[in-house]
């Protein structure tokens, strides 16, 4: 078990150094150079050579890499070009936005999806079931961008019922951000059921035809008990890897949601930095949520033993 | 439902209907300059925002652009993005994807090692950061979704390449004298055709909702050039004036997205017994 762990967690190392590394390269094969960015249009030659010198610039590139990697892990990761701020509290003034609305959201989702889709499997190929697939296709068909312009349309202008744009933080005002983030959240909340509800279906599936399930029914143990005490926990392990995925990619994909609902998020500082050509923020944010990406995986995978403890062995 | 209704299987339902609607794409997308009633970027200021009428069948836009023939031209930029990333994927995914599988050893080590880094982020985190390299282009979306997608490509073409090199037929081949290339392209290759024919399709449907994401966003196909996307993201300001201008493009995206979908389960199904449920 111990070693299972940290076998793990020391495989994510080399991932971690490549993605970091992937990031800087690509921000580095950004047209324009940096310095001159920093400085705005009017700068001198003179001056663009020392912020050169000031920056880096002039290190071989992997000097440059180490020095980067060297300041990102004393939490340094540059200041914004745009704001001069330092862009490290603003990713993570933004991702607790995003973060909570990922988290409400998919805790949610899995809570409607797991028991959709294992009830589907208990009913396969009747009319529930179904019914189930029917709605979580169609469900995993809708981009969460046309979702949540269309409950923005109906429950925003026609209904009037919630706030249509904005966010305020649940510490200033509670009430008030609960009303600004239920739209989101249930466009999260639909959209991903549907992957969820389709996953949780077919692992049941597979597991019910297994012949402990079928020992087990034939002990004579009544379908629920069947179902919750034997499959469910099999079942899930799958499933939850995807959720994990899902909590992870989510964080990169919530950028369109933000954008529907004029919502500041991480997402939106990392395409409002590349609109700006702001590239420490393009940078920061890549890096942050790539790493979150990665430590979500990690932790979903460190927990899986305990669903499913035959993967230790 | 419906297909309990008509009789038929649930997946050869899928199957049909899922095919039909992605042929019917493929088909706009080509005959789209025949087919189109206006041209889709001629302005008419003085019919901005119209509904649908007998002069616009789906109204116009804040220009006074037709929609229909915008809609027309978005299936065509849509189509015409996803299947040449599809290919692009499909082609560095099997060249890495089998350089990993057969030769093994380092080169399987270092390749998967950059494969699973690739893996690590989020596929519209990548094409985002690759977007901000290139700029809003047609040419960007396909290489950066095409280069975000590709990692997944190669690892189902290395597993496969893995399992079918051990198989008493390819040591046939070896043992009848034939070189590893021909071994290679005449008996290996051809058994990997069907998952890749699986992830193909399913990648169809994730390079159109990631390019409409992208365009929505700005950083895909660029205005004025009707995308789906970008008919979307132009028209949020008209919400309440002109409803239609949010609920036809999205509508198109749905229904494509449904259809591939489907087809893609029909096809799994078909190709892939083991995932059969």
């Amino acid at each position: 078990m111990v070693r299972f762990l940290l076998t793990r967690i020391a495989s994510s190392i080399p991932t971690l150094l490549i993605v970091s590394a992937t990031v800087f390269m690509l921000m580095r094969l950004i047209p324009g150079d940096p310095a001159t960015l920093m400085l705005g249009d009017l700068a001198q030659p003179g001056q663009v050579e020392a912020m050169r010198r000031q920056m880096g610039l002039d290190q071989p590139i992997a000097v440059q890499f180490l020095i980067w990697m060297g300041n990102v892990l004393t939490g340094d990761f540059g200041q914004s070009i745009a704001t001069r701020q330092d862009v490290l509290p603003l990713i993570l003034d933004r991702f607790s936005v995003s973060a909570t609305i990922v988290l409400v959201a998919v805790f949610f989702a899995a809570l409607i999806a797991v028991p959709a889709g294992m009830f589907a499997a208990w009913r396969q190929d009747r009319f529930s079931d179904i019914a189930v697939i029917a709605i979580s296709t169609l469900l995993l068909s809708i981009p969460s961008f046309w979702m949540g312009l269309m409950l923005l349309l109906i429950f925003g202008l026609q209904l009037g019922w919630l706030p249509i744009v904005g966010y305020v933080p649940f510490s200033r005002d509670f009430t008030g951000a609960l009303l600004y983030i239920i739209m989101p959240v249930i466009t999260l909340v639909l959209v991903e059921s549907g992957s969820i509800t389709r996953m949780a279906r077919a692992s049941t599936i597979e597991v019910s035809r297994l012949d402990y399930i079928t020992h087990a029914r034939a002990k004579g143990l009544s379908e629920s008990a069947v179902m919750w005490r034997h499959a469910f926990k099999n079942a899930f392990a799958p499933t939850w890897t995807l959720i994990g995925l899902i909590l992870g990619s989510l964080l990169a994909n919530i950028a369109v949601i933000e954008t529907v609902f004029t919502i500041p998020g991480l997402g939106r500082l990392l395409i409002d930095g590349i609109y700006a050509r702001d590239y420490p923020v393009v940078q920061g944010c890549m890096l942050f949520i790539a790493f979150i990406y990665v430590v979500v995986n990690l932790i979903v995978d460190l927990i899986y033993p305990l669903l499913d403890p035959r993967v230790t062995a | 439902m419906i297909a309990r209704a008509l009789g038929l299987p649930r997946l050869r339902f899928n199957g049909l209907f899922g095919g039909a609607m992605v042929a019917l794409l493929v088909l706009v997308a080509i005959i789209g300059p025949w087919l189109a009633p206006y041209d889709p970027l001629k302005l008419d200021l003085m019919a901005r925002l119209q509904a649908p009428s007998a002069m616009h069948v789906l109204g116009t836009d804040e220009f006074g652009r037709d929609i229909l023939s915008r809609l027309i031209y978005g299936a065509r930029t849509s189509a015409w993005i996803a299947f040449s990333t599809v290919a692009f994927a499909i082609v560095l995914g099997v060249v890495f994807g089998v350089l990993a599988g057969f030769l093994r050893g380092w080169t399987d080590r270092i390749l998967m090692m950059f494969n699973d880094a690739f893996l690590a982020f989020p596929g519209l985190l990548l094409a985002l950061g690759f977007m901000a390299v290139f700029g809003a282009s047609r040419n960007g979306i396909i290489v950066a979704l095409g280069l975000a997608y590709m990692p997944v490509v190669v690892r189902v073409v290395r597993g496969t390449v893995m399992s079918i090199r051990e198989r008493e037929f390819v040591e046939a081949s070896r043992v009848m004298g034939n070189s590893e290339i021909v071994t290679m392209m005449r008996h290996v290759l051809p058994n990997c055709i069907a998952p890749i024919t699986v992830l193909a399709t399913t990648m169809f449907g994730w390079i159109i909702l990631s390019e409409s994401a992208l365009s929505f966003l700005g950083l895909g196909v660029p205005p004025p050039a009707p995308s789906w996307g970008n008919m979307l993201s132009t028209a949020r300001p008209y919400i309440s004036q002109a409803p239609h201008l949010i609920i036809l493009p999205g509508l198109c995206i749905s229904v494509t997205l449904l259809a591939v979908n489907m087809l893609g389960d029909a096809v799994r199904d078909w190709l892939d017994p083991k995932m059969q449920d």
